[in-house]
């Protein structure tokens, strides 16, 4: 039986039940509780390092107000509650990468609690309630590697020790593996707007884990509870727990008793394995840190965090549908990254108004999402990667889809002018202006071409009159090659017509 | 300047230099020989580093110098402890030193970064003399938890100085450094000022930055100053006091610089006493508290009183409890912050080859018997289904032990006078193995950590030749007006005929052969077998 066939099978007598835990390293200058700056990939292990996050003896933290906020924007872009007042705990548990023996995270106060995230699947739009997302500090890297000789050895980088963290956990709300991935993949997009992190799954920089359990449809009580990690991409996400649910089902299915376990996502073998068993729940002895006094969130402070929100990916998606009739599809592409959403509104914006020819937000977005689009993508990495770092403004692309709307240039002729303003710098209209990319709709040069193709091509032309009536298409066909494709097909092909019509007329006298 | 510069205070240092009648060399060079003479029996000092601490006090004489040649302004700008030598308890960081916090686990460790507290040392130009003894990470009430030996009281040397600050306390006693510095989470300041016979005071928590001083409990913990005198106890707070932005807990109130005014007549600080108004808290005369400690302390209440204070009995009902909640909350708090010690990074390192055993072989050698009780009932008073009922009920018990105090201050109450400790000095190994008894002898102390407050132990004369203390309790951030009662308290005392009486084991220190601590508490313990 085929993996699919088996899930839908599975999906016939069991629910899953799946709660989501995602960790995001949050996008600020420094640490959560020292100066040290952030860590970045290209930094040398251990060189962004302090008393503070080393947990040195004596050292104290000093809390980032930015991380805070960073945390408030989130839960008040999910509908979150922020409480007036909350404070950090210790959690307390012993390993190397942890040097003060605990870490400052949030207990019985996070920051947020009670929001929702909404998002769209192949079987329609979903909404999976947010219990909680709170502030909490990073652990340091682990590597482990051999020395010269052979002998294992773990080494700590505590360049990521202290990094601020966001935990944002689900309640038990998502039912299928597709479901889990695109909330991923929508608290990623959600994140990203708001500016609080990177979230690239690939760099650490967002941890999905997810707790699975099956119970038989139409059954209430929850089943047990397995703790899938080290999905490192999205597709692994949806992998992992659709083999989380196959296994679990069989193991059901074979009358075994389920444990209680944290298991290990294998990419390659495309498996979960066991990592630890959890039948004992650890216990952190939270209690309040000392060290930090309670954080007051006051309305004004609140309030500005608040009116510095950005609209949402699910809001502009909507918009985008509603009032600029673009497809869903479309919508969601053009909202993939807050700056495409940005810089297509921005375009739309620009064509408004002024008189000069409109460009439909139809073709905007066709122009952003496609030839745009693969200039960027083919600049990955380099300055220009991003749609708003081209040196082609929003204004700019607008103007271009208008003259293409308008027929002062052809499709083929924008595509090159764009090619070579995102190479040069300049603007697209101006790069159709000064090389002569414009249309060739002036009847004498349109007859010269014609006339030359008619000439070179005595085969077509006797097709033609023998009654083959698509040889003028090969004829047009032609013709636009000869004008490097920037012919007016209407208007060849009336010249063609016109052409061989003469003869006709003129062989007839 | 003729005579022992050791004798001199603080204050009288500062004339002297800015005179030029002595150097900071000079007065570096007297505590060191004194230290070298005399420590031996004492053991108050676990680091003493003479070249350093020479360089250092040429280099406040060279600040002196261009400050005498800039003029009496200049003179004068310079803080009064300026080339006056500072001992700091061995868990005050300090780069490049060790920091062992009496502890074999920080063995070896050398702090990479100062803390706050020395920073503000530096700042004012004193000369930092050494580190002192003191209980495993401040655990204790007599210093003899210090893995590296117990320490004498300079009174009677067969006796504990208290704890846990028992070596900067018997340090200043014995006249081998003028200041020093304490922390205090339950008493550690106080109580051992009391037994030594000196002041020593717990300024109000947030007072002084914690940045930089390792960390027995974070909620409780206070750095203060031990003195001869109450005026250079208030010029040494006023150098270390204030806001400290590393220190989330340190408190944005100013330092007001009348501690550094505290009158110089004494009968212009006794004339400070009239009209004032004082309580005596009758739960502070605590089970055990001794005939003679309670004497003197009614004695003192007597010489108030006669300058006009009016003293009226007060009660703090909760008392009874404080010793409780705080072997509570102190020992969780401990319980976490001592996890930190795991032999990866620095101090002692015991490898028997996995992760975990390394951090149990390291633990379990590196820990001694106080600390290792305190991880104890500080994890257990943290876990699962024991939470609410111990460590919530202890915050409960502190929130009335704070309601206490501040109905006393609402009842128009300006500070409280009560015992500092139960007893005078006992014997070195009396209550080692009996650590209620030990944890009996902050019972009168700890109320105001729980509380936060500031507290002083004053010099209220002596029992059967051992001093006793009188401590004064305040309002949060009254340390001025608290220095204030003291040195009128001190005005009116001055030509006291027991203020006349030296520590008795002054003389014995000086002589060859006499036995260290560690071999006088080994031979009390055959006595007592």
């Amino acid at each position: 039986m085929a993996p699919a066939d088996g899930l839908a099978a599975v999906l016939e007598r069991y629910e899953p039940v799946i709660g989501i835990e995602v960790h995001a390293q949050l996008r600020t200058a420094s640490k959560m509780f020292c100066a040290c700056a952030s860590a970045g990939d290209d930094a040398a292990p251990n060189t962004r390092t302090c008393p503070v996050c080393l947990g040195l003896p004596g050292a104290l933290p000093v809390l980032n107000r930015r991380a805070v906020e960073q945390v408030i924007a989130t839960g008040l872009a999910i509908g979150a509650t922020v409480p007036p007042a909350t404070r950090w705990d210790r959690k307390n548990y012993v390993y190397p990468d942890l040097p003060k023996g605990y870490q400052i995270s949030q207990y019985d106060l996070p920051l947020a609690s009670n929001g929702s995230l909404t998002f769209d699947t192949s079987a329609g739009e979903r909404t999976v309630r947010i219990r909680r997302a709170h502030l909490e500090e990073d652990t340091a890297r682990l590597v482990h590697a051999s020395l010269p000789g052979g002998r294992r050895v773990s080494l700590v980088d505590f360049d990521r020790s202290g990094m601020p963290l966001m935990e944002i956990v689900t309640e038990p709300d998502v039912r299928s593996a597709e479901e889990a991935r695109r909330y991923a993949e929508e608290l990623q997009r959600v994140l990203r707007y708001l500016g609080v992190s990177d979230a690239e799954m690939e760099r650490g920089q967002m941890r999905v884990e997810a707790n699975v359990s099956l119970r038989p449809r139409g059954t209430e009580p929850l089943g047990t509870r397995v703790e899938v990690k080290n999905m490192n991409s999205f597709r692994s996400v949806e992998r992992a727990i659709g083999f989380e649910i196959e296994r679990q089902a069989a193991a059901l299915d074979a009358g075994e008793t389920l444990r209680q376990q944290t298991r290990g996502w294998d990419d390659t073998r495309g498996l979960t394995y066991v990592m630890r068993d959890k039948e004992d729940s650890e216990d952190y002895r939270y209690f309040p840190e000392p060290d930090l006094p309670p954080l007051r969130t006051d309305a004004a402070w609140l309030d500005a965090i608040r009116a510095g929100l950005p609209e949402l990916p699910a809001s502009r998606r909507a918009r985008y549908v509603r009032d600029l009739g673009l497809s869903a599809y479309d919508a969601g592409v053009l909202t993939a990254t807050r700056e495409t959403a940005e810089f297509f509104e921005a375009a739309v914006a620009a064509s408004a108004g002024d008189g000069r020819p409109r460009a439909s937000a139809k073709a905007i977005a066709n122009w952003v999402t496609g030839e745009l689009a693969r200039l960027v993508n083919a600049a990955t990495g380099t300055p220009k990667g991003r749609i708003d770092r081209t040196g082609i403004g929003p204004a700019d692309l607008a103007a271009l889809a208008a003259l293409v709307e308008a027929g002062g240039v052809s499709g083929t002729s924008a595509k090159e002018a764009l090619a070579i303003a995102f190479e040069t710098g300049e603007a697209p209209v101006s790069v159709i202006e000064a090389r002569g990319l414009g249309r060739i709709a002036d009847g004498d040069a349109v007859r010269a071409v014609v006339d030359a193709v008619v000439a070179a091509n005595p085969a077509a032309v006797a097709d033609y009159r023998a009654g083959k009536a698509q040889a003028v298409g090969f004829l047009v066909g032609q013709a636009m090659k000869a004008t490097g494709g920037r012919g007016d097909a209407g208007a060849v092909r009336a010249a063609i017509l016109a052409r061989l019509g003469a003869t006709d007329t003129e062989g007839a006298a | 300047m003729s005579g022992d510069l050791t004798r001199l205070t603080a204050h009288a240092m500062a004339v002297a230099l800015r005179s030029g009648e002595t150097s900071s060399a000079d007065l570096a060079a007297a505590h060191l020989g004194r230290i070298e003479a005399e420590d031996h029996g004492l053991h108050a000092w676990l680091a003493v580093d003479p070249p350093a601490v020479l360089a250092a006090a040429r280099e406040a004489d060279a600040a002196l110098a261009r400050a005498r040649a800039e003029g009496p302004a200049a003179l004068a700008a310079l803080h009064p402890l300026h080339g006056v030598p500072v001992a700091l308890k061995d868990l005050v960081s300090v780069r490049g030193m060790q920091c062992t916090a009496g502890s074999r686990i920080l063995e070896g460790y050398r702090a990479p970064y100062d803390a706050h507290v020395t920073e503000r040392l530096r700042a004012a130009g004193a000369v930092i003399l050494g580190k002192t003894n003191m209980d495993e990470f401040a655990m204790g009430s007599s210093t003899e938890h210090s893995a590296y030996g117990p320490t004498s009281n300079p009174w009677d040397l067969d006796r504990v100085p208290g704890g846990s600050s028992g070596g900067s306390a018997a340090a200043v006693a014995a006249f081998e450094t003028p200041l020093a510095l304490g922390t205090d989470t339950g008493g550690s300041i106080r109580q051992p000022g009391s037994l030594c016979g000196i002041v020593g005071m717990k300024p109000t928590y947030g007072r002084v930055s914690r940045y930089g001083i390792v960390a027995y409990a974070s909620s409780l913990d206070q750095v203060g100053p031990f003195a001869r005198d109450v005026r250079d106890a208030a010029a040494l707070l006023h150098a270390i006091a204030g806001r400290d932005a590393r220190d989330s807990t340190s408190a944005p109130v100013p330092v007001p610089d009348g501690l550094l005014h505290l009158p110089a007549s004494d009968d212009e600080a006794a004339a400070g006493l009239r009209g004032l108004r004082l309580g005596l808290p009758r739960e502070y005369f605590v089970e055990g508290t001794e005939a003679g400690t309670e004497a003197r302390l009614r004695e003192a209440v007597a010489v108030l009183e006669a300058s006009g204070a009016h003293v009226d009995e007060v009660s703090l009902p909760h008392t009874d409890y404080g010793l409780a909640a705080y072997y509570i909350v102190a020992p969780a708090e401990a319980s976490a912050n001592l996890a930190r010690y795991d032999g990866i990074r620095y101090g002692l390192s015991v490898r028997v080859g996995d992760v975990l055993g390394d951090y149990l072989a390291t633990r379990g050698r590196g820990f001694g018997p106080e600390a290792k009780r305190r991880i104890m009932l500080g994890t257990y008073a943290l876990s699962a289904g024991y939470y609410e009922a111990f460590y919530g009920k202890a915050q409960k018990v502190r929130t009335l032990i704070k309601g206490d105090f501040d109905a006393v201050w609402a009842s128009g109450v300006d500070a409280i006078v009560a015992p500092t400790s139960p007893t005078v000095a006992w014997k070195l190994g009396a209550k080692l193995d009996d650590p209620v008894a030990m944890y009996l002898s902050d019972a009168c102390t700890l109320p105001v950590n729980m509380a936060g407050l500031p507290g002083v132990s004053i010099p209220a004369g002596l029992s059967d030749g051992l001093p006793v203390g009188l401590q004064l309790i305040g309002r949060p951030w009254s340390e001025l007006d608290l220095l204030r009662i003291a040195r009128g308290y001190e005005g009116i005392t001055a030509t006291a005929a027991w203020r006349t009486v030296e520590p008795h084991g002054l003389a014995e220190l000086r002589a060859v052969g006499c036995p260290t601590p560690t071999e006088r508490a080994a031979a009390l313990g055959a006595g007592d077998r």
